[in-house]
């Protein structure tokens, strides 16, 4: 299953070398990671996105991260009210007979065109992982040039619907 | 003009002459935060990075002891660690001599062991160079300390220094690297503000108290429980917790099993006591972990060697798990009552509670009659020749079960744990997690720094001692009284039995029949060596080699064929070991 992890940390050199070193040393598969400082730039948050087998694996996943020395806390956020943002930038072949046909495809998804040449038009697009994978299907038959993703970043949002389920050990 | 690393050097490092006479340096604070510390004894090997270090160790002395490899010297500093409950102090240079404790680093970090690890550095003007003697030593240990540190400020060294202690020693013990680029050890030290030296840690606050609710749950379920067991493990030794085990045990009345790096934590021949458990441990010990209703684990990890088949684990069981660390439990073995605490707050919790006793008489009664049943058995007879098992019950016998005991890994280290039984906790040292070939030794020489009044023996097989047997230099320049008894099958024997078990008996690489004359080897060191063929020679050799107040070193010619049981085969259930009985 797949889990949106934030991990707020020191922010020192080696440190994100020490949390992806152990989720491979424990054989998880890291989807995506960002990182960034935060509002305090002697902190940084880390959103993994990670496929685990089973909560217990999760489990083990989150004790394993709090347990680093440089870990001040660590949240699984997949469960929350949450906002999710991701970026992704495409190069698209887009020849001048197609450019009005694709301009029109990416208005819904409020993408901006950021650099264009003779042939190709790269966009920025934004948004929910899902909705960038749905721009990216819409896209493709005009041929992909290049494509970037950061990952996905992510919050937990003010007001919270649901309880989120707690390690077995708090219960 | 392009410079080399040398050229390089040269152009940051001031000679140390022209410091004014009372500025410290990097290398001098280094040693007086060691001093601040109440290190007494440093294991470690010079070389080019630690140059300033080891200039201001001659100028301000600690004891200081040169092993031969720097292997040794950190399986020295694990015995140490383990023996006294200080925290082992290693210093190595850069490069390949930080790359051989790498070994030792593991080995720690698997059996939780306290150590410091100091590791000289290429400058930082040449970090990332490849320069001469260059190891990304922070990288390659990441994943084997409970944390490292680089030294970038000189400024920083009581700070890193104090959290390096602090990280080591408090919650679940482990190693601490700390890598000192060597411009850190020799530039100008700035006295930092005392908040600066302080030990900062916002993500690391251990839990040592247990929650009160959790224990009276964990009373509840003893009062309820019919067939309660009690497996108790490391932690209880790092928690200086074998007298609260003893008094939780008696006042419960619930038996104890141990696993192998618990031992000592409950005296050898205490009535409740069951014996190891696990791979190699007794028949009765696997079967009250396999029939009790609630099973007490006191700081353990249910190690792979511990538990057999995961799904066929204790399956009537309730099990409560104390430990120091919350990402051990339910890590392999789903918990009902999760206890995160200090071993010995919580025993202490448990034992302050009134809560009455389950009716346990007839779950004893009945693995008393067990033990009877099953004890270890092998078969001698003067044909066969000397067995390890002889010699180990000599060894017993001879040092009246108070001696310092360490192994390497493998068919002696289990014999040990089989027929060694300890009066006292602490003196158990062998290498369990990484099983680590050649830390017995070593591990004996910090043991016997550590107590040095203790008789110390060294188990060890033909095999592993040939892996670090340069430390007998130790011994002829100390006279330390270590006594090293090789059980020596001329054969990697737990391989050998694996192989004649699992392989068709087809010995792959196993066997060796060329080797050194041990007792030449000794002399050479000058150290008093012994050769014993027969259980009659043991009987009367043993006795005067054990009983020296010198260092010996005794070669004991044991049976080849000879394996280790019972055993429970990998893949299998507890309750399905092998050999329980004599065939």
């Amino acid at each position: 299953m797949k889990r949106i992890i934030t991990v707020t940390v020191i922010n020192q050199s080696g440190v994100l070398n020490r949390v992806t070193g152990l989720l491979m040393k424990r054989q998880f598969n890291i989807e995506s990671i960002t990182v960034g400082h935060t509002e305090n730039p002697q902190i940084s948050k880390m959103t993994f996105v990670v496929n685990v087998e089973d909560e217990r694996k999760l489990e083990q996943l989150l004790k394993q991260l709090q347990k680093q020395i440089d870990v001040l806390k660590v949240n699984d956020i997949t469960e929350k009210q949450i906002v999710v943002r991701e970026l992704a930038l495409v190069k698209v072949v887009s020849p001048p007979a197609v450019r009005s046909e694709i301009n029109s495809i990416i208005e819904p998804f409020r993408a901006s065109i950021i650099d264009t040449g003779k042939n190709v038009v790269t966009f920025q697009v934004t948004g929910s992982p899902e909705k960038i994978d749905a721009f990216i299907d819409l896209i493709k038959p005009y041929g992909i040039k290049e494509l970037t993703r950061t990952g996905v970043t992510a919050f937990v949002r003010e007001t919270q619907k649901v309880n989120t389920p707690q390690l077995s050990i708090l219960k | 003009m392009k410079l080399t690393v040398e050229e390089t050097e040269q152009v940051y490092e001031e000679p140390i002459t022209t410091q004014a006479p009372m500025q410290l340096n990097g290398a001098d604070v280094f040693i007086e935060t060691l001093k601040k510390h109440q290190v007494e004894v440093i294991f470690g090997y010079p070389g080019g990075a630690v140059l300033p270090i080891y200039d201001a160790l001659y100028k301000n002395p600690i004891k200081h002891i040169l092993a031969r490899h720097e292997q040794g010297a950190i399986h020295a500093a694990e015995g140490y660690a383990r023996v006294s409950g200080k925290v082992g102090v290693v210093i190595a240079t850069s490069g390949p001599g930080a790359t051989n404790l790498v070994t030792g680093i593991a080995d720690a970090m698997m059996d939780s062991i306290p150590l410091v690890v100091f590791t000289g550095q290429v400058a930082t003007t040449v970090i990332g160079t490849d320069a001469f003697q260059e190891a990304d030593i922070i990288g390659i240990t990441q994943p084997i300390t409970k944390h490292n540190y680089q030294v970038k400020d000189v400024a920083d060294f009581p700070r890193i220094i104090n959290e390096a202690f602090h990280i080591a020693s408090t919650g679940r013990p482990g190693p601490v690297v700390v890598d000192i680029p060597k411009n850190m050890a020799t530039g100008l030290f700035v006295t930092p503000s005392e908040d600066e030296q302080e030990v900062n840690l916002p993500g690391y606050q251990p839990t040592t108290t247990p929650n009160f609710l959790q224990i009276q749950k964990a009373a509840q379920a003893i009062s309820n429980a019919k067939q309660p067991l009690i497996l108790a493990g490391a932690g209880v030794l790092f928690a200086r917790a074998s007298d609260e085990l003893a008094t939780f045990a008696e006042k419960y009345q619930i038996p104890i099993t141990n696993t192998l790096l618990g031992l000592g934590g409950i005296e050898g021949n205490h009535p409740l006591f069951l014996g190891m458990a696990g791979m190699h441990g007794t028949y009765t010990a696997n079967m009250a972990i396999q029939t009790c209703d609630l099973l007490i684990n006191v700081g353990a990890r249910f190690d792979d060697r511990l538990t057999g088949n995961l799904n066929l684990f204790a399956p009537n069981a309730k099990v409560v798990h104390i430990d120091i660390d919350p990402a051990e439990i339910g890590k392999n073995v789903p918990t009902e009552i999760p206890i995160v605490a200090d071993a010995k707050e919580a025993l202490e919790a448990l034992i302050a509670l009134d809560t009455p006793n389950g009716n346990t008489a007839a779950w004893l009664e009945s693995l008393n009659i067990s033990m009877e049943q099953y004890p270890f058995h092998y078969q001698a007879s003067v044909e066969r020749g000397l067995l390890p098992q002889q010699v180990l019950e000599l060894v017993h016998q001879y040092t009246n079960g108070d001696a310092v005991v360490t192994t390497d890994v493998g068919q002696h280290q289990m014999w040990t744990a089989q027929y060694y039984k300890f009066n006292h906790p602490h003196n158990w040292v062998t290498s369990g997690g990484l099983g680590t070939m050649g830390f017995g030794f070593p591990a004996a020489i910090g043991a016997q720094l550590a107590k040095p009044n203790a008789k110390v023996v060294a188990i060890v097989g033909d095999a592993g001692f040939q892996m670090t047997l340069q430390e007998l230099s130790l011994l002829q320049e100390l006279r330390i009284p270590v006594k090293v008894i090789i059980l020596n099958n001329q054969a990697l024997g737990m391989v050998r039995q694996w192989q004649e078990t699992f392989h068709g008996e087809r010995f792959s690489q196993s066997l060796i029949p060329v080797q050194p004359d041990f007792v030449k080897l000794a002399e050479a060191y000058d150290i008093k060596g012994y050769k014993i063929e027969t259980f009659e020679d043991a009987k009367v050799q043993l006795k005067e080699a054990l009983e020296s107040d010198e260092p010996v070193l005794i070669d004991c010619r044991v049976v080849q064929k000879e394996s280790v049981y019972p055993m429970v085969v990998p893949g299998t259930g507890l309750h399905e070991m092998i050999g329980v009985k004599p065939e």
